[in-house]
């Protein structure tokens, strides 16, 4: 199981150099040119980053989210969410960077292959920012009549989650 | 949203912090947190420039046209309004392949382009049309294959094997996009039906 997933990544490099020899491009030029794009990802989400870690490590350190959590679990127990992911869950339709930055303060806080940190970086792989997105499709078309699209949006994101955190635990 | 969200969180942590004694942990975990995030972004900008810099070969290869030509068979099921529109069902294979392998700056424009020309098609250009409503939604749930900003987080955290997460991904993600696709096709059976 170890040896597969160490196969995945060198894999999927190794088709995309094969397909791209073959159809002989320049993929060493390719791959400088859009290796440049990385850079300008991170330091979008870099202001992000110091917001959030900034809020989330003041959070902890205060004790308040050991508060919060006790409260919040005896309701979250019913539906088996772990409170510790609650604030990404709640993020995650509504903020795209927010909820990447608090996803990686939970990786980061309690470890990025435990149970919780692998669980938050499966809800952030798995759906995008819904609010956001049904904002941007609507107005570039200035369409005034959603005929509720949230509603199965938010089912879907509401789905994913909650396969997320029974495929994990 | 977040300009009432991330005031409250710092102060009332500051607040209990009072209350509670832990003052010196919180002046100290301030500074704690402005590292980490320079420390991860450091590690952040390596792989995300590999994985952007693949993505780029991706792009210019006809791997994007291959998976384009499978797709069709199911977006003519999911569009069957639109599917003798070839301006629309071009742009929405663009969107849909490029959401699924994770190129983010490709997809949006697609998307858009996509929903333009279903405009142009729309009968009542107030109201969404049923190929818009499944178009938005499959956009909000977002299949992708190569979840490539994950693995490059959990890369620069040290994960054993970053990418062994792309499978509880996939199950989660196909779950998600079932989910909303049943559930646009249900509101889009109803709506006919009033």
């Amino acid at each position: 199981m170890t040896y597969i997933s160490a196969m995945i990544i060198p894999t999927i490099i190794s088709i995309i150099l094969i397909v791209g020899l073959k159809e002989k491009k320049n993929v060493y030029d390719l791959f400088i040119n859009g290796a440049k794009d990385g850079i300008k990802v991170v330091l979008k989400l870099f202001p992000t980053l110091i917001g959030i870690f900034l809020a989330i490590y003041m959070l902890r350190s205060s004790g308040l989210i050991d508060f919060i959590c006790n409260i919040i679990s005896n309701v979250t127990k019913i539906f088996s969410i772990p409170s510790e992911i609650l604030p990404l869950a709640i993020i995650k339709p509504i903020s795209g960077s927010g909820s990447m930055a608090i996803a990686t303060e939970i990786m980061a806080h309690f470890g990025v292959d435990s149970n919780i940190g692998r669980i938050a970086a499966t809800i952030m792989g798995s759906s995008e920012t819904t609010f956001y997105v049904i904002a941007l499709y609507m107005s570039s078309v200035k369409v005034k009549d959603g005929r509720k699209v949230v509603i199965p949006a938010l089912l879907a994101d509401l789905a994913s989650t909650i396969s997320a955190i029974l495929f994990l635990s | 949203m977040l300009n009432y969200i991330w005031p409250i969180l710092i102060l009332a942590s500051f607040i209990y912090a009072i209350f509670s004694g832990n003052v010196q942990n919180l002046n100290s975990s301030i500074f704690k947190s402005l590292e980490e995030v320079i420390t991860l972004s450091m590690t952040l900008v390596g792989t995300m420039c590999l994985w952007c810099g693949m993505m780029e070969i991706v792009k210019n290869t006809s791997i994007m046209k291959k998976i384009i030509r499978m797709l069709r068979p199911v977006l003519n099921w999911l569009f069957p309004e639109s599917k003798n529109n070839e301006e629309a069902m071009e742009n929405i294979s663009m969107n849909t392949i490029s959401n699924i392998l994770g190129l983010g700056n490709a997809s949006t424009p697609a998307g858009i382009k996509a929903m333009e020309s279903l405009q142009k098609e729309n009968k009542n250009k107030q109201k969404l049309s049923n190929s818009m409503l499944m178009l938005i939604v499959l956009n909000t749930t977002s299949i992708e294959l190569i979840p490539t900003t994950v693995i490059a987080i959990r890369t620069s955290l040290n994960a054993q094997n970053p990418a062994d997460i792309i499978i509880p991904i996939w199950f989660a993600t196909i779950i998600g996009t079932v989910v909303g696709v049943i559930s646009t096709k249900i509101l889009i059976k109803r709506s006919k039906n009033k």
